[in-house]
């Protein structure tokens, strides 16, 4: 742990020291735009001052994000349109309903592949083509079709969680399904253990460090079809209306901060699946 | 005397691109309630195959095998036999004893009985006590005594077993050899044994099969005049090196057409 706080400590410095010197490049134009209007003379300690304080910054210093996620998550109600952690329970919990939705399918899929000769043949390649359409513009299908049926609010959004997340499910689980060897499945043979029991007893527990990797993408993957989910719904709420937002009144902080969000969310929940992996594995004996 | 398994001129071909190979050709052979039967050659010469047929893994391409009296299709649905492969083999995410339970839950053996039948075996191959060790806590050896363990814990007279030691250490494997005896003479079950070494055929078996390649069949079969309690050192007797030389012999004739 110590050994490690060192070199992470420095890779840190430089990220922040890079973006502060980043945004002194970037937002100066607009400072000697204002200068050259007021007819002032700019310094270097001017420059940097101003650089690091705009109100819409091309890019907005480090310590602006942080104060506006300090203003905008703990001195605002959560139940506030105004709160990031409302909105980023909005994105939560489409995520969730996608990767559990996603995860369910992903498996049903895998076990049909492994199991059914027709499916092994045929589904595969569907799966991969869906993975080639670019989200964005398969999302606004989805959200206007299913609104045209009278589902709105939060199932529409999950749907593109689950259409991004139940793939690297599928993969990683068919691949589990099938990490037994020869071996192990003609020892099955020699006991006459039924399908249902090769399954239950071999497949499935050999399958489960596939299916938690598996699980750290799709979680990933939902939570960007999440916020992709609410950019075409108007920007009402949920992470991706406030990156929206954002971006059509300039708020670049508000972006900045929105996005800060989004990658802390996706960095605690998979770090929760990374703990039930740990915790799981443990007990089955599958990690020393 | 009661034949438990018959193999009357028993035929394998595997079509590869290469053209047929003769796993087996016209191989025919009684083993008997109680034997200790070895099979022995080089690679290549059908040992493994033969073994694989009896379990009904293989689906011979000529002649006939039975076992118990019946198919072995229906032998192996009777689990008739317990097979123990050349790794243990051994489920990670089961302990000793869940691993051993592992065929019981399968044939549906009662709680009770499982309990029961696990710490029988596990005293049988010397492990009483490592019932709720993981595998990868055992040694090599402990692991592959865990898999005869866990071929032996259900009902079954035949014990089928493909190279079991061949991954051990020559120590160790004496130390199996003389366990696995003891154990035969426990148990009363038919052994048939698939191995490459001379020493351990000649030193386990009351049969020896000696096989020879291109195509797979049977150079030899030897009756072992060895008194059935065999201390190690009766490797060095003259009756137990006259049998070895004998078998040598077999396998040098199999490879003289080459």
């Amino acid at each position: 742990m110590r050994s490690n706080f060192l070199p992470v400590l420095t890779v840190v410095g430089v990220l922040f020291a890079l973006w502060y010197a980043a945004a002194v490049w970037l937002n100066a134009d607009w400072t000697y735009d204002k200068a050259t209007r007021s007819g002032e003379t700019v310094t270097a300690t001017s420059l940097v001052a101003d650089t690091w304080a705009q109100k819409k910054p091309k890019l907005p210093a480090p310590h602006q994000v942080a104060s506006e996620i300090w203003d905008t998550t703990l001195m605002k109600k959560v139940t506030s349109k105004r709160s990031l952690v409302y909105h980023s329970w909005i994105t939560l919990s489409a995520t969730l309903l996608g990767f559990g939705m996603g995860t369910l399918l992903g498996v049903l899929l895998a076990v049909g592949i492994v199991f059914n000769r027709v499916m092994d043949m045929s589904v595969m390649p569907w799966v991969i083509a869906s993975q080639t359409i670019p989200i964005l513009a398969i999302a606004p299908m989805i959200i206007v079709v299913l609104n045209a049926v009278g589902v709105s609010g939060l199932l529409p959004k999950a749907m593109i969680s689950m259409y991004l997340s139940f793939f690297p499910v599928v993969v990683g689980m068919v691949k589990g399904l099938r990490s037994p060897d020869q071996m192990q499945l003609d020892q099955m043979r020699t006991w006459h253990a039924s399908t249902a029991q090769s399954f239950w007893k071999l497949r499935l527990p050999a399958s489960m460090p596939y299916f938690f990797t598996s699980l750290k993408i799709a979680m990933a993957a939902s939570l960007v079809g999440a916020i992709i989910g609410e950019l075409p719904t108007g920007a009402v709420a949920g992470l991706g209306a406030r990156l929206l937002a954002g971006s059509y009144y300039g708020q670049t902080i508000q972006i900045w901060s929105a996005l800060i969000m989004a990658a802390a969310l996706a960095a605690l929940l998979v770090g929760i699946i990374g703990l039930i992996q740990r915790v799981t594995l443990k007990r089955m004996g599958m990690a020393r | 005397m009661k034949t438990v398994i018959s193999a009357q001129n028993l035929s394998l071909t595997f079509e590869t691109n290469d053209g047929p190979v003769h796993a087996l050709k016209d191989v025919s052979l009684n083993i008997e309630k109680g034997d200790f039967v070895s099979f022995i050659g080089p690679s290549g010469c059908g040992k493994t195959t033969f073994l694989r047929c009896m379990a009904d893994l293989e689906q011979p391409t000529g002649g006939e095998i039975t076992v118990n009296g019946v198919s072995a299709a229906e032998a192996r649905r009777a689990r008739a036999y317990g097979y123990v492969f050349q790794a243990a083999g051994l489920y990670p995410w089961r302990t000793i004893g869940g691993n051993i339970r592992l065929p019981l839950e399968i044939m549906g053996y009662s709680k009770a009985d499982q309990a029961k039948r696990v710490s029988q075996v596990l005293e049988l191959v010397e492990l009483a006590g490592f019932e709720r060790k993981f595998p990868w806590q055992l040694s090599g050896g402990m692991q592959q005594r865990a898999s005869i363990a866990r071929a032996l814990a259900f009902d079954a007279d035949i014990l089928l077993m493909d190279e079991p030691f061949g991954a051990l250490d020559e120590i160790v494997r004496d130390h199996l050899n003389e366990q696995l005896l003891r154990l035969w003479a426990r148990t009363e079950k038919t052994i048939a044994f698939v191995t490459h070494s001379i020493p351990e055929a000649v030193y386990l078996s009351t049969k020896i099969v000696v096989m020879s390649p291109r195509p797979g069949r049977i150079a030899d079969v030897i009756e072992s005049p060895l008194p059935k309690e065999r201390p190690l050192d009766i490797r060095e007797t003259p009756e137990f090196l006259e049998i070895a030389h004998r078998v040598r012999e077999g396998l040098r004739a199999g490879h003289a057409d080459d």
